[in-house]
């Protein structure tokens, strides 16, 4: 097992480097217009050229690509080339939001696509047609519509949550609470749809062994049968899908962030992809992938203790 | 899909399955009322952004300040936005660009995917390697951020965020393609072909392509929904092409004025989710169609009736035999299929005694687990049973509600299963599953539970209980996992021990330890029980009455010895005939590999 989570770390590392590199040479093959933005449409030749050279933009790509890695591996992600703040410290501030929505979104998602995906598989009839409608719609109305939809209704007209901003937990728990729970609820929708799908399927799948009938033999209560056995083997599928839909919810969480105005991660990526702000799209890049990678070595570790197959080798 | 309805498919006997169904698929789709619906409403939707300047006169980007936030009129069927521009013209005009950019988006993942996922699943090798690995590279990233990144480098231009997204999405692709390419390259016709020699490009459009191809559309339709929404949140975020109408564009101008006229966001809302919707359930559709073959699953809307079985109000139970430990009288099961009820077991009655066992002999299908399964009360939940005595311990067993039958089940009837490996359940441990049930039934501490357990492993010959009770099922042999099962069925010491066909699955020399074991608990603990099996030397051995059952129907009961010295009926003739004939009745099976994984055994 141990063995096993090593090489998934270094699985991980090797993604997030060739990710990061990928993205360095994407920024720096088109970096003329990012200058061009900087000093405005008026800036002389002079100017330019001055504030290319300033950015190091002049020197060999090899040599950027080195001093950018040089410092990035120190956690240095040098300044804002619009701000000029330090990368680093401003998405430490930022982090915090997209992680409190993204994990809240995933703890419901869990939760409701569990009882949802048992209770289909064990009741079938009426709920299970409704879980089957809601995978449809799930699919079909995107997370920043549902946001959209909710932010009109439940923070416009009713008033019950705030519709934008961020309160941070330290400030006020309740206050943080309220501020991610419209964000959270709008990516989980469609989470809850494609897991509550998976977790129906494989638990009919479950339902049908052998050994479900052989527990039942030994008398064992229906309630533990479901929640115990057929559970926990009906898990490992449902977690690989969980995982993938995970990277949609942070994808997710870009647009939801601008619909409820949380100063996250999202929103800076956005401002420094319409600026061409290398710096902090390299910063925002390596967290966000950081946070996948971290995602699914949880994963890995939550298949070893579901599969034992996995955990004993 | 591509078959006008009627036309058939000259009959291609290169790869079964695939192409031999393409003849119908078309008049099956248009049979499927869902699927129907669907394309009707896409084409519509096409149709309408096609024809978009005859269904309109209005220009979706000039604006005009008399109509901003116009209301719905005649003038503005939907009226007009925020600096006055019709939203129905925009909406028109703004499909062409949101379901454009979706196509783009498929076409290119459909180019990268396609011929790269045959090459990797036909040639595998390095070239595999290499593009497995760049997939799961591009799969691991999340696609916004690839798109940001795409766009912060090339600039905010909706048609080229479309093609990276192809490129995101080439991926799913490649994995389908090669996956479906593999399976078919290890049939027999693809060596076929090689061996006829028909070259590779030759072997992939006959023999590849056709089976690729019904999975490949439908994975295109689902990225055309998904590319629909992601184009859209591009254009929503403003990252798009500024100065066109896009469904996208007009949910960020409908954001930007939520306060003041937050109806706008209702156009384009309508217009994404109709559009995603129609096609995730024509994928849905299609899947049915090209992977089904048609037939669309049998709609199980059956309820797990809470008593399957109504006892007729005036029959009282009478126990025939006054030490019956089990009375089965005239036991009916069936099952609801297309055409009426399949009946499975058919007026079948025995009884059994304190330290009797009975045989319940005859082939497969021919209803002996059904009745085994029927006393157990663990018919599935779709199973109908009647019976008009089954009665244990003068208990009258069609009366027990669900949890009543939990108490005597493991307590007092117990099971022994067939397949050893699929009856233990993989994620836990033997121990806790030999230890629970005593608990359970017993109230005894978990310390207790592990000893008896422990003694319990021991009695029925396994070497070292420690190590088994702290193993997984996987761990163990096929036979050590029949003995732990055995073990798990007398643990509480019950007074009906129901083994199915206990011995089939495993190696020659293991079944005979197994059947003594058996003897030995059974005669040991006075134990009656009710031996299911198509061995005639099983029962030879170990029954003291025998109950011969065909299609559902006990043909002769009778003492064990009657039976081998005098059988009556002539379907026991022949079973005994070719037990003596072809003796040993089983091929061995490997130790420890289960043959089949049997879900039931049905008629």
């Amino acid at each position: 097992m141990l063995t096993f989570l090593l090489r998934r770390v270094a699985a991980g590392l090797v993604l997030l480097y060739v990710l990061a590199t990928a993205a360095f040479a994407m920024m720096s093959l088109t970096g003329t217009d990012a200058v061009r933005n900087i000093s405005g449409n008026t800036a002389t030749p002079a100017q330019v050229a001055a504030k290319t050279h300033e950015l190091g933009l002049d020197r060999p790509w090899i040599s950027q690509y080195g001093s950018w890695l040089g410092h990035a591996v120190r956690g240095d992600f040098g300044v804002s080339w619009f701000s000029g703040d330090p990368v680093a410290a401003s998405l430490a501030l930022k982090v915090p939001v997209t992680l409190s929505v993204v994990v809240a979104g995933l703890i419901l998602a869990t939760a409701l696509s569990i009882v949802l995906g048992v209770a289909a598989a064990v009741r079938r009839g009426w709920l299970d047609r409704v879980v089957q409608v809601l995978a449809i719609l799930g699919y079909a109305v995107p997370s920043f519509l549902a946001a959209l939809a909710l932010s009109v209704i439940v923070a416009v007209k009713l008033r019950w949550l705030p519709a934008t901003g961020y309160v941070p937990f330290a400030v006020s728990p309740s206050g943080w609470f309220q501020s991610i729970t419209l964000p959270a609820v709008s990516l989980s929708i469609g989470v809850i749809a494609a897991t509550a799908q998976q977790v129906r399927g494989s638990a009919i799948d479950v339902l049908r062994q052998d050994f479900v009938r052989t527990l039942r033999s030994r008398g064992i209560s229906e309630r533990r049968v479901l929640f115990r056995h057929v559970l926990r083997n009906a898990a490992p599928p449902a977690l690989t899908v969980l995982s993938l839909q995970f990277i949609g919810l942070v994808g997710g969480a870009v647009i939801t962030e601008k619909v409820f105005g949380l100063p996250g991660v999202g929103s800076a990526a956005v401002t420094a992809s319409t600026n061409g702000d290398t710096p902090l799209v390299m910063g925002v890049v390596v967290y966000l992938v950081f946070i996948v990678v971290a995602v699914n070595l949880l994963v890995d570790v939550a298949y070893g203790w579901l599969n034992p197959k996995v955990r004993v080798r | 899909m591509t078959n006008p309805p009627g036309e058939t498919t000259p009959a291609t006997p290169s790869a079964p399955g695939a192409l031999s169904r393409r003849g119908g698929v078309g008049r099956r789709l248009l049979r499927n009322l869902v699927a129907v619906v669907c394309l009707t409403v896409l084409a519509l939707l096409v149709l309408a952004t096609v024809f978009a300047p005859l269904l309109t006169s209005h220009s979706p980007t000039r604006p005009s300040l008399l109509d901003t936030f116009a209301s719905p009129g005649a003038a503005h069927p939907l009226g007009g936005d925020s600096v006055g521009r019709d939203v129905l013209a925009r909406l028109l005009y703004g499909g062409r660009v949101s379901l454009l950019g979706a196509f783009l988006a498929v076409a290119v993942a459909l180019l990268i995917g396609v011929p790269t996922g045959l090459v990797s699943g036909y040639y595998r090798g390095w070239v595999d390697a290499a593009f497995s690995w760049v997939a799961s590279l591009v799969m691991a990233a999340p696609a916004i951020m690839v798109l940001l990144v795409a766009i912060a480098a090339i600039g905010p231009d909706a048609n080229a965020a479309m093609t990276v997204l192809g490129v995101i999405l080439a991926p799913g692709v490649f994995r389908l393609v090669r996956a479906s390419v593999t399976s078919v390259r290890e049939e027999l016709y693809v060596d076929a072909a090689h061996v006829s020699g028909l070259n590779d490009l030759r072997i992939v459009r006959r023999h590849i392509l056709p089976v690729v191809q019904a999975p490949t559309i439908i994975q295109a339709a689902q990225m055309f929904g998904v590319a629909v929404v992601i184009q859209a949140g591009i254009e929503f975020l403003g990252l798009g092409s500024a100065s066109e109408a896009s469904w996208g564009a007009m949910l960020n101008e409908a954001f930007a004025n939520l306060y003041i006229e937050p109806t706008l966001l209702v156009a384009p809302g309508v217009a994404i989710v109709v559009t995603v919707a129609s096609v995730g359930l024509l994928a849905n559709a299609l899947r049915d169609t090209l992977l089904e073959g048609g037939h669309a699953a049998p709609a199980r809307r059956l309820r797990r009736t809470k008593t399957p079985d109504s006892p007729p109000a005036d029959s009282p139970v009478r126990d025939d035999d006054g030490d019956a430990l089990l009375t089965v009288r005239n036991l009916r099961v069936s099952y609801p299929t297309s055409d009426g009820e399949a009946t499975v077991v058919d007026g079948v009655s025995l009884s059994v005694r304190h330290g009797e066992v009975v045989g319940l002999v005859g082939e497969s299908g021919s209803g002996k687990s059904q009745t085994a399964f029927s006393v157990l009360g663990l018919l599935p939940p779709e199973a109908r049973r009647e019976a008009e005595g089954l009665s244990f311990g003068g208990k009258d067993l069609r009366r027990l509600g669900g949890k009543a039958m939990s108490g005597l089940r493991g307590r007092r009837i117990a099971y022994v299963p067939q397949e050893p490996m699929s009856n233990l359940d993989p994620s836990f441990r033997i121990g806790s599953q030999l230890a629970d049930p005593m608990r359970l039934h017993l109230k005894i501490s978990a310390g207790e539970a592990r000893k008896r357990a422990l003694a319990l492993l021991e009695r029925v010959g396994i070497d070292r209980p420690e190590r088994v009770y702290d193993a997984y099922p996987h761990q163990i042999s096929g036979g050590m996992a029949q003995r732990v099962l055995i073990a798990g069925a007398v643990s509480c010491d019950p007074d009906l021990l129901i083994a199915d066909e206990p011995t089939t699955a495993l190696d020659v020399t293991v079944q005979a330890e197994v059947l003594d074991l058996l003897r030995e608990l059974q005669r040991e603990r006075r134990m009656g029980m009710i031996l299911v099996t198509h061995n005639f030397g099983v029962v030879a051995d170990i029954c003291d009455h025998v109950l011969v059952m065909r299609s559902g129907k006990v043909v002769e009961s009778a003492p064990v010895g009657q039976l081998f010295a005098n059988p009556h009926h002539a379907y026991t003739r022949m079973l005994l005939a070719s037990t003596l004939e072809d003796a040993p009745t089983r091929t061995p099976l490997d130790d420890g590999t289960p043959a089949r994984t049997t879900v039931q055994e049905k008629a």
